[in-house]
């Protein structure tokens, strides 16, 4: 068992460093925008294949977005402006991390509702148990 | 006291069943969107300039000007199709563009990341819809205007901004759906370049 987890964790690590490597034909004169392109394609979605993200993708638009955020980044963009450019183009859908919004406030609001119902039941839950007790 | 222990276990039957109902909300709710996600056609409207795209002619033989650019489109409700000679569903739609076409509707088309020769080919052999054709080698033109899924379609205003965006093959019913939506945002479709 020991040896299993040793060989797959081996085999995981070289994995991800094949798939860095794959990103790294882009080079930058400074380190600082090549870790920008990696955050910018890491956090956007390859909308050809909806759950991949462009740093993971093979498919054609994914290329050819990549090619154009290494353009942009050379061109001293921002995150802010990149992210700008490919919203107001491909809208919201291109984010992995949907924005707070209006109409997503129902997605990161149910989390915390969910919190607070089951805190509200397991108290009401709680206090008849010590009722009985009593 | 008989129906208070009655109430109780009414309480305490419908806390039970909780679960159930908000997963049985929650599998419709889920179904739902999915289905609606799915739908291969799909609309968004817009109201915002045509990027600035500066492309070769198709058919350079064909034209005038140097260049296609918005201006091309601008005093005229248009279409501006991207389309591309390997994308089959741009073969389906393509019945439903020679039908507008010879009913008078301006079509424009961008021909999206194709080989020259084999756009040709196609046009040739199934026919020209288009009054005139951007040829957008490297999809610059194409992830300006926000293309991922090809055809897709917008529709121009007079004052060449793009009110609606497109995405799948247009057919019939499309085209009364779309201009259903316009007419309620005061754009008639019905007044397209008639000529």
């Amino acid at each position: 068992m020991k040896k299993l987890i040793i060989i797959s964790s081996i085999y995981l690590a070289l994995l991800t460093t094949a798939s860095f490597a794959k990103e790294l034909i882009y080079s930058f004169p400074t380190i600082k925008q090549e870790r920008q392109f990696i955050n910018l394609i890491k956090d956007l979605r390859c909308v050809v294949c909806q759950n991949q993200s462009l740093a993971e993708s093979n498919a054609d638009l994914a290329k050819d977005l990549r090619a154009k955020i290494y353009e942009l980044i050379k061109a001293n963009n921002s995150d802010q402006e990149i992210i700008h450019f490919l919203t107001s183009r491909y809208g919201d859908f291109i984010l992995l991390k949907p924005p707070i919004k209006a109409v997503t406030i129902i997605l990161w609001g149910a989390p915390i509702l969910f919190l607070l119902g089951s805190l509200l039941v397991f108290s009401f839950l709680l206090k008849k148990r010590t009722k009985r007790f009593i | 006291m008989e129906v208070i222990i009655k109430q109780s276990k009414v309480n305490f039957m419908v806390w039970r069943v909780m679960p159930l109902i908000i997963f049985i909300v929650l599998v419709i709710f889920f179904v739902y969107s999915l289905k609606s996600t799915q739908e291969t056609q799909t609309y968004i409207l817009e109201n915002k300039p045509l990027p600035n795209f500066k492309l070769p002619f198709l058919e350079p033989e064909k034209q005038r000007a140097q260049l296609f650019t918005p201006k091309i489109l601008h005093g005229q409700i248009a279409l501006l199709n991207v389309w591309a000679s390997w994308c089959l569903s741009c073969e389906e739609e393509h019945i439903f563009l020679m039908q507008l076409a010879h009913q008078g509707v301006a079509i424009y088309g961008i021909n999206y990341k194709d080989d020259l020769q084999s756009a040709k080919k196609w046009l040739t052999e199934l026919g020209n819809p288009y009054k005139a054709i951007g040829w957008d080698a490297y999809g610059a033109a194409g992830i300006d205007l926000g293309v991922y899924k090809t055809p897709e379609s917008f529709i121009i205003d007079e004052t060449g901004k793009i009110r609606a965006h497109y995405i799948g093959p247009l057919d019939e019913n499309a085209w009364l759906k779309l201009s259903a939506a316009l007419n309620k945002i005061g754009l008639n479709l019905e007044k397209i370049n008639y000529n």
